[in-house]
């Protein structure tokens, strides 16, 4: 078996000091092979996005080892690629410009920057936006920059924290239908936290669900259907099935455990 | 409730066109003694009697540079330091609870020694100015780059960038359009702590004619150069938010 692309082992994490302590993270496990799509989900407050913020480096964490291609992470990088769920296009730069920012800070010369940019603008099917300003663009479209800019550099990996939370039902299956298209034409090992269940059956190689009190991994599902995968697909029994599964786990892993 | 546009505008002109009028009736019939109020049309001559002999220009002249300057000086000051405590937490707790503490201070109370300290002439007033502004201006910026979104600073970091460019390139010009109505704002209350240092000690501007016609009970002069006064706010503060619209239009934000 080849090494995993991220691991993540005996991580725990807490807030806080001394009396008002609380456990966030107990205790977790996890690898992602090379070009995996793996979601998390699980109740609010299981952690599912500070343990993702911990992947990106933006958090620190009390215990535990994380590494990328069996590199250690320690801080934020350009081998991992984010996508927040509120919109961070930088207002003043045009959706051109906030892809070639991110492709300036990791060292391509002018004219990369701009192929670049371009490139990554059609893969997410907005060459005609170029060179419109954020507050011009949809909440759907300015997604759809933000994960160009995410690819843009080539990362190592991609991590996204409920990027389509923000979004009306309609331009989230569209945006779900995009990522499945993209990720299965260029594959990429992508940490994924939603909160809803059909676009983590959907768009997964594999659903990582966790509890509450405190944080932690409780159930794991692999998702054995095939791809590509269509929209027609959520109509299938074995999809159907599988979400019911999830969702019975995401029930139980809400309740806290008894205390002995 | 939300109004037409132009209803709007019928209303606010109406408001004054019904106090103009009310001005000119009291006036007119005699109701108030003109060394207390004087009509509408005295007011108009004496301002055009003014402008006429060349006092008024002079006047505002005076009043102008020292307000540019004095604001100039606090503005040049508050942006650096409004920024480095808005963005590092070990300066705010330095300068934070200070300037707080000097904002309570009233800035009449500063006149008398800044007139120990600077004279009365003009660097008298840029110091009245500077007090009354910049402390404010401080505090005001703090929070506008307070108010930059985490997730941009948290973009800045997974793009590996240093503090120092992710303060340049995405704090500070996310935080420019709040800094610009700070600034605006704060022009606004310039106006009053000028005015304030030209009254207690001058020999020129606004302030000064407005204090040397009480002395000769001038009160065409002083009600003409308060309306003045309030006619120059409004005027700054229109063109500080025309400007504002054409630096920051592709953001959106200038509604």
């Amino acid at each position: 078996m080849s090494p995993p692309k991220l691991r993540i082992a005996g991580l725990h994490k807490s807030f806080g000091t001394g009396e008002r302590r609380t456990e966030v993270l107990r205790d977790i496990n996890l690898d992602l092979a090379d070009n995996e799509f793996v979601s998390l989900v699980g109740t609010s407050g299981c952690g599912k996005s500070t343990l993702l913020s911990i992947v990106a480096g933006l958090q620190d964490f009390d215990a535990g080892d994380l590494s990328i291609d069996g590199a250690p992470i320690l801080q934020p990088g350009l081998d991992r690629g984010v996508v927040f769920q509120s919109y961070t296009l930088l207002p003043w730069l045009t959706a051109r410009q906030n892809i070639e920012f991110a492709l300036k800070a990791a060292g391509y010369d002018r004219a990369a920057c701009r192929r670049i940019a371009l490139e990554h603008l059609e893969l997410v099917k907005l060459s005609g936006s170029a060179d419109r300003y954020p507050a011009e663009l949809s909440g759907g479209m300015k997604q759809r920059v933000a994960i160009a800019r995410a690819l843009s550099y080539r990362p190592k990996m991609l991590l996204m924290d409920e990027p389509f939370g923000a979004l009306d039902a309609l331009t989230r299956h569209q945006m779900q239908e995009l990522l499945t298209q993209i990720w299965e034409e260029h594959r990429l090992t992508v940490l994924f936290v939603t909160h809803d269940v059909e676009e983590a059956v959907y768009l997964s190689d594999r659903i990582v669900v966790m509890g509450i009190g405190p944080g932690r991994i409780t159930q794991t599902f692999n998702v054995d259907i095939e791809r590509p995968r269509r929209e027609e697909v959520m109509e299938s029994p074995a999809f159907m099935d599988l979400q019911r599964g999830v969702h019975k786990a995401i029930r139980e892993g809400s309740k806290r455990p008894e205390m002995a | 409730m939300p109004i037409a546009r132009s209803r709007f505008l019928t209303i606010a002109v109406a408001v004054f066109v019904g106090l103009g009028l009310a001005w000119w009736a009291a006036t007119g019939l005699g109701l108030v003694k003109a060394i207390f109020l004087p009509s509408p049309g005295s007011v108009a001559m004496q301002i055009a009697k003014l402008a006429a002999d060349g006092t008024l220009w002079l006047d505002l002249k005076a009043s102008m540079y020292r307000i540019s300057i004095g604001f100039l000086i606090a503005s040049a000051l508050s942006i650096p330091i409004g920024v480095l405590i808005g963005s590092f937490r070990s300066w705010e707790a330095a300068i934070e609870p200070l300037v707080d503490f000097i904002r309570y201070m009233p800035v009449v109370a500063f006149v008398p020694l800044s007139i120990l300290w600077a004279g009365t002439g003009d660097s008298q007033k840029f110091l009245i100015i500077f007090i009354g502004t910049f402390f404010q201006q401080v505090l005001m910026i703090m929070d506008n780059v307070k108010r930059v979104p985490a997730d941009f600073i948290g973009l800045g970091r997974t793009l590996g960038l240093p503090d120092r460019k992710i303060l340049t390139r995405i704090v500070v010009p996310s935080a420019l359009p709040g800094i610009w109505d700070t600034l605006r704002i704060s022009l606004g209350w310039a106006w009053t702590w000028l005015v304030l240092a030209e009254l207690v000690a001058a020999t020129s501007g606004l302030g000064y004619r407005i204090t040397v016609s009480q002395r000769y009970f001038q009160t065409n002069t002083i009600i003409g150069y308060i309306l003045l006064l309030g006619l120059l706010g409004l005027i700054t503060d229109q063109v500080m938010k025309a400007l504002e619209k054409v630096l920051f239009k592709q953001e959106g934000r200038s509604q």
